[in-house]
């Protein structure tokens, strides 16, 4: 990890974040899943981790129990889309409106461009898209990042 | 009497005081006693109608070592439990009750509203247990719910088993009301804690609630009322399944119990899925028990009924649809009753095969296949009984049947729904003599001897059937 991300993220954990993390649908493909959670615990953040074949409402359900401040949904047998269908207002419904989504992996069938991939998901009310062969570090830095920003916005 | 020790183990029944009589160094049951259940006026009435009754039966009282008590009577402990996301800790509360022996008469999830407080303070809980939020998780909704409950008119015992960090605030908002803290239901998400939970009720149970009942006025005859009956008999299970010191137990087990009111049915057992199966939901307590309160043999004959179809009923009582109707039709009317013509006794059985059929359908896990991408994936909610070694039935209705073992046949797979997950090939035992919670109560004392005294007692039934479990072993 670089120097840069670590000290980021040293600025980013007040009091330990905690993280849902899991595999959505009807999609087993566990593995890199765990290697994500294991180095978000590494890294310092309370995980949550679901595993494989779970439903998008699970997610909610564990959020809204461990008071979750962020949740990111693996997907890589090409459905996620589908699966991912209306996940941020199902956060909305739970009173999560302001919570940290994250998603990535196979998201869709077929060769398309990702940068409408991207897209697509960011305009479900994702906040950050990772295709293939995403960095471990990179997510790490988006986090940081991202839970500063949010920090300064609403935690005077 | 020259019994040397003996002991006299009572449970103060919602319909009747039942006594038991056991000889602690012989291990066997001297006696039993019965009188009316006399709670809401004065509980030393049917507690001595009783004791005469074994008094005629002994031909004289030995002297007692112990006299330990269960009470489900005045209502049961009547229970309502409060917690967050309906699925997770306000399915792990409403879990710890059941084991605890509650009567659970309501549960909520979320938010309380005020009309939700207004329906609490309606119920008369006995006791109110209060989840939500995992240690460190959401500590906002169970510190509103602990806010409209101290600002109401609800007087009973709140027992705070939710997040930790939020537990001060909780009781600091609480005051005013007798509130006992104690661990999170649900430490970690999908972790299941619920023994703390059970034992902190069944403390205020002993302190409070005996003597809110009025329980407490027969001290003078009994030496404590230890647990709710329905804790007795789950106590004895656990007893007959893990067995004590050097003694082995049955091993994993399930005990059916369809009451007049409601049908119990409890396990000890992990109900672990087998390999390659994926577990989804909640884990299961190993030590569990569900009540279906929909499956009565007198007060709830009729949804029993609705449930099974009457169709069905009739035919496996080999009546009339209209002959049966009118049966059950007689039972709403006298739930007293006890069935005497033919017709009558073919309808009890029937309603009991059915009872126990559909509460341990209910209780047992169930499995299900998941088609994904790289193939079909078994996965399996709540627990796998299949492989279960012994099955226990208890109560009236099963013991006084002319073929107990026909009812709890009923407990056993089908093949016609293999995705239930009930028992293949147990040995079916049948507690004859309504011991099991006079064990669990002893079992408090003198472990060893209600361990024996069980096994003793308990009748194997079905012989045929265990020459097929040879077999097919």
């Amino acid at each position: 990890m670089s120097g840069n991300a670590t000290a980021a993220m040293a600025a980013a954990l007040p009091a330990t974040r905690t993280i849902v993390t899991g595999v959505v649908g009807s999609d087993t493909h566990i593995v890199g899943n765990r290697i994500l959670s294991m180095a978000l615990e590494k890294a310092g953040y309370k995980v949550v981790a679901l595993g494989a074949l779970t439903p998008a409402a699970d997610f909610i359900k564990a959020a809204v129990e461990t008071a979750a401040d962020a949740i990111m949904v693996s997907s890589l047998y090409g459905q996620g889309e589908l699966d991912c269908r209306g996940f941020r207002d199902l956060c909305i419904e739970a009173g999560l409106e302001d919570i940290l989504l994250y998603v990535g992996g196979n998201l869709v069938v077929g060769k398309q461009d990702w940068s409408s991939v991207e897209q697509r998901f960011l305009d479900m009310g994702f906040d950050r898209a990772a295709p293939p062969g995403t960095r471990i570090e990179t997510v790490l830095e988006w986090l940081a990042e991202d839970f500063s920003s949010r920090s300064r916005q609403s935690r005077p | 009497m020259t019994a040397a020790r003996a002991a006299l183990l009572i449970d103060f029944g919602s319909t009747y005081t039942k006594l038991r009589a056991v000889d602690l160094d012989a291990r066997r049951l001297l006696g039993s006693g019965q009188g009316p259940s006399t709670v809401t006026t004065d509980i030393m009435q049917g507690l001595h109608a009783a004791l005469a009754d074994l008094d005629a039966r002994l031909g004289g009282l030995p002297k007692f070592a112990y006299r330990l008590a269960s009470s489900s009577a005045a209502g049961g402990l009547r229970m309502v439990t409060v917690g967050l996301v309906r699925e997770l800790t306000a399915e792990a509360a409403r879990r710890a009750a059941l084991g605890a022996g509650a009567k659970l008469v309501g549960t909520f999830a979320y938010r309380l509203t005020n009309a939700d407080v207004r329906h609490i303070a309606e119920l008369r809980p006995d006791i109110v247990l209060l989840a939500g939020g995992t240690d460190g998780g959401n500590s906002a909704v169970v510190i509103d719910n602990a806010r409209a409950l101290g600002a109401s008119t609800i007087a009973c015992p709140v027992v705070y088993a939710g997040n930790r960090a939020a537990a001060d605030e909780a009781c600091s908002l609480l005051a005013g009301k007798h509130v006992i803290v104690t661990d999170n239901v649900m430490p970690e998400f999908n972790a299941l804690d619920i023994e703390p939970a059970r034992a902190a009720i069944r403390r205020v149970f002993i302190d409070r609630i005996v003597h809110a009942k009025g329980i407490d006025r027969a001290q003078s005859e009994v030496d404590a009322v230890l647990m709710p009956t329905p804790v007795a008999v789950m106590e004895g299970a656990r007893l007959l399944a893990d067995g004590y010191g050097a003694m082995r137990g049955l091993g994993e087990l399930l005990v059916v119990d369809p009451g007049g009111a409601t049908t119990d049915v409890h396990t000890v057992a992990t109900g672990a899925p087998r390999d390659g199966v994926v577990p989804q939901g909640l884990p299961e307590p190993r030590v569990k028990r569900t009540v279906e309160g929909d499956l009565g043999m007198r007060h709830n004959a009729a949804t029993i009924a609705e449930v099974a179809g009457i169709e069905r009923l009739a035919a496996h009582a080999s009546l009339a649809k209209e002959r049966v109707l009118a049966i059950l039709d007689g039972i709403a009317l006298d739930v007293e009753r006890l069935p005497q013509s033919a017709d009558e006794i073919a309808v009890d059985h029937a309603l009991a095969c059915h009872a126990v059929d559909i509460a341990v359908t209910r209780h047992c896990g169930t499995v299900e296949t998941a088609f994904t991408p790289t193939g079909p994936v078994t996965v399996q909610h709540g627990k796998d009984l299949s492989g279960l070694a012994t099955v226990i039935g208890t109560g009236g209705a099963i013991a006084a049947a002319r073929d107990p073992a026909s009812i709890l046949r009923a407990t056993l797979a089908d093949p016609s729904r293999p995705f239930a997950l009930k028992p293949r090939a147990p040995r079916l035992l049948l507690d004859r003599d309504y011991l099991l919670y006079a064990c669990g109560l002893l079992a408090t004392a003198e472990p060893q001897a209600a361990l024996e005294l069980a096994l003793t007692h308990l009748e194997p039934l079905a012989e045929e059937h265990a020459h097929e479990r040879a077999q097919s072993a």
